[in-house]
């Protein structure tokens, strides 16, 4: 799993324009600089990149099964999908 | 000649007695709010709607549209088109069991997209009602402008599949003049003779209302007698709404604008086309004048491509009472943008609060997408009818599927269920993606 963890670091970073060094697991993706719509585009590439899912609605993004509170959450998320998946 | 000429050279009240104004701030004021016959003060002359036409989820004409707003009839409910079954989002505002062939001959079919289809029978509607023939002089003095924003998407729609999806190598050949944006408006003004200034506008969801903005300026300051304006909007089919889906911000069961249950925007389709009319003109050939367009403002945010600002959407609502020379408290109703997302209705609600001061919890504010859905470049159109509704037959058109207050979006709703009011004037908001607004203000006739 630490190889999804990565991937996804990967993925939000580059929507950031950060390097993926400056990520922390607790970070919100307000801290870490994306708004709304940068979300939604990170949440779709994480479905591209996973071939998954993911129940996200903007409009209730705290009412939707996966967790996007942190990085960490965010995580956690996918890499339950992905074991779903299998 | 001679009497129009005299009746407009007449001095304003307030010139001839001068004793009774205070000062030259007034006497502009006066001059400006002033309304002599089918002319302001200032010369600009007043615009009439005489007829009103529209095809949406809730009806095939005004009066089925109307009754079903007065009962609070929702028009959502499962789609019906190829490859439904690939969306996660699987309501809209469709305009059930829609057969061209009832309204139009083959030779027509082939030219006409849907959402021209729906144009071309909302502008049926409303000419009929309006009793105008467009002949000589008034065809020369009369154009069209309509807004949509996605044109002939099903057409689009069609012709990738046959391409892409099928292999295809050869496609109909009036595929681009069925597409086209202004194809409805063009096929308006070949229906009617109408000769005169005739364009389209996308604004996305604000199209209809920039549109009807446009054609009220236009009359308004003389140049054209008549203008049918409104919007159109057929964006229901795989590709349409598998593109909104994108976004995220779709509901999949419901559209509740301002309840704090909300969870999204439902799509529809249709259209709704006016006929906005010089007032002398109207008047002097007894027409049934419906309502009065008395203002309208338009702005942009230039802040964000989807999020929308209080602030622009405040001085947009505040430019249209301006342009109407009314105060906020001579307003008794808004159709409001409302289109259920988070984002929308609790920035409308604010902007709504700043823009009418105390007034606001006066006022009444609904949105009738919770029944017809969001015709993006057509709605503004559809959602004037409501306007009419409240002016001409004191009826407000509820805001259905509320279930909880939300305390960002506290103003009256008109929750659920109509409600009988006496309103002398009106609102109809529309902020589009892209951070731009177009609201226009209406006048009991």
């Amino acid at each position: 799993m630490t190889e999804v963890r990565d991937r996804i670091i990967q993925i939000i970073a580059e929507q950031a324009m950060l390097d993926p060094s400056e990520l922390k697991l607790d970070m919100s993706p307000q801290d870490i600089g994306i708004d709304s719509l940068g979300l939604v585009e990170s949440i779709f590439a994480i479905e591209e990149e996973f071939d998954i899912s993911v129940p996200f609605n903007a409009n209730e993004p705290e009412k939707s099964d996966f967790d996007v509170s942190s990085l960490g959450a965010i995580i956690g998320a996918v890499e339950k999908l992905v074991a779903e998946k299998v | 000649m001679s009497a129009k000429k005299n009746r407009d050279d007449r001095p304003a009240k307030a010139q001839r007695k001068p004793g009774k104004v205070k000062n030259a701030t007034k006497i502009a004021r006066t001059m400006l709010g002033r309304v002599i016959m089918g002319r302001h003060a200032d010369g600009m002359r007043r615009v009439a709607i005489t007829g009103m036409g529209t095809v949406n989820a809730l009806g095939r004409d005004v009066p089925s549209t109307l009754e079903a707003m007065r009962e609070g009839r929702c028009g959502i409910g499962p789609l019906d088109f190829r490859d439904v079954d690939r969306l996660a989002v699987r309501i809209g505002g469709q305009v059930r069991d829609w057969d061209p062939e009832v309204y139009f001959n083959r030779q027509q079919i082939v030219l006409y997209d849907k959402f021209t289809q729906f144009t071309l029978l909302a502008a049926r509607e409303a000419v009929e009602q309006s009793g105008l023939v467009f002949e000589g002089e008034l065809g020369l003095r009369s154009g069209v402008v309509l807004g949509t924003a996605a044109g002939g998407m099903n057409t689009w729609d069609e012709n990738y599949r046959t391409v892409y999806e099928e292999g295809k190598n050869r496609v109909h050949p009036f595929v681009v003049p069925k597409l086209m944006n202004n194809a409805a408006t063009s096929h308006v003004s070949l229906e009617y003779g109408l000769l005169g200034p005739s364009f389209t506008v996308a604004t996305a969801c604000a199209s209809s209302n920039h549109a009807m903005g446009m054609a009220f300026n236009m009359v308004r300051s003389g140049a054209a007698t008549v203008m049918l304006a409104g919007g159109s909007e057929a964006m229901l089919c795989f590709g349409g709404v598998k593109a909104w889906e994108g976004l995220r911000v779709m509901s999949k069961d419901a559209c509740r604008p301002f309840s704090a249950t909300r969870n999204g925007m439902v799509q529809g389709e249709g259209a709704g086309v006016f006929v906005f009319e010089d007032w002398e003109h109207a008047a002097a050939r007894g027409a049934d004048i419906l309502a009065e367009v008395v203002g309208f403002s338009m702005s942009a945010d230039a802040q964000d491509i989807v999020m929308p600002s209080a602030i622009g959407a405040q001085r947009t609502i505040t430019g249209a009472m301006l342009d109407a020379h009314m105060r906020p408290e001579e307003f008794g109703y808004i159709n409001a943008h409302g289109t259920g997302t988070a984002a929308n209705d609790k920035t409308e609600c604010a902007a709504v609060a700043h823009a009418f001061g105390h007034h606001a919890d006066r006022l009444m504010i609904s949105s009738t997408k919770s029944m017809h859905g969001h015709l993006i470049g057509g709605t503004g159109a559809v959602e004037l009818l409501a306007c009419i509704m409240a002016l001409r037959d004191g009826v407000i058109a509820p805001t259905i599927g509320y279930e909880e207050p939300d305390p960002e979006c506290a103003l009256d709703v008109v929750p659920n269920e109509a409600r009988e009011a006496k309103v002398g004037a009106v609102l109809s908001n529309a902020f589009a993606f892209g951070g731009l607004n177009a609201v226009l203000a209406l006048r009991k006739a």
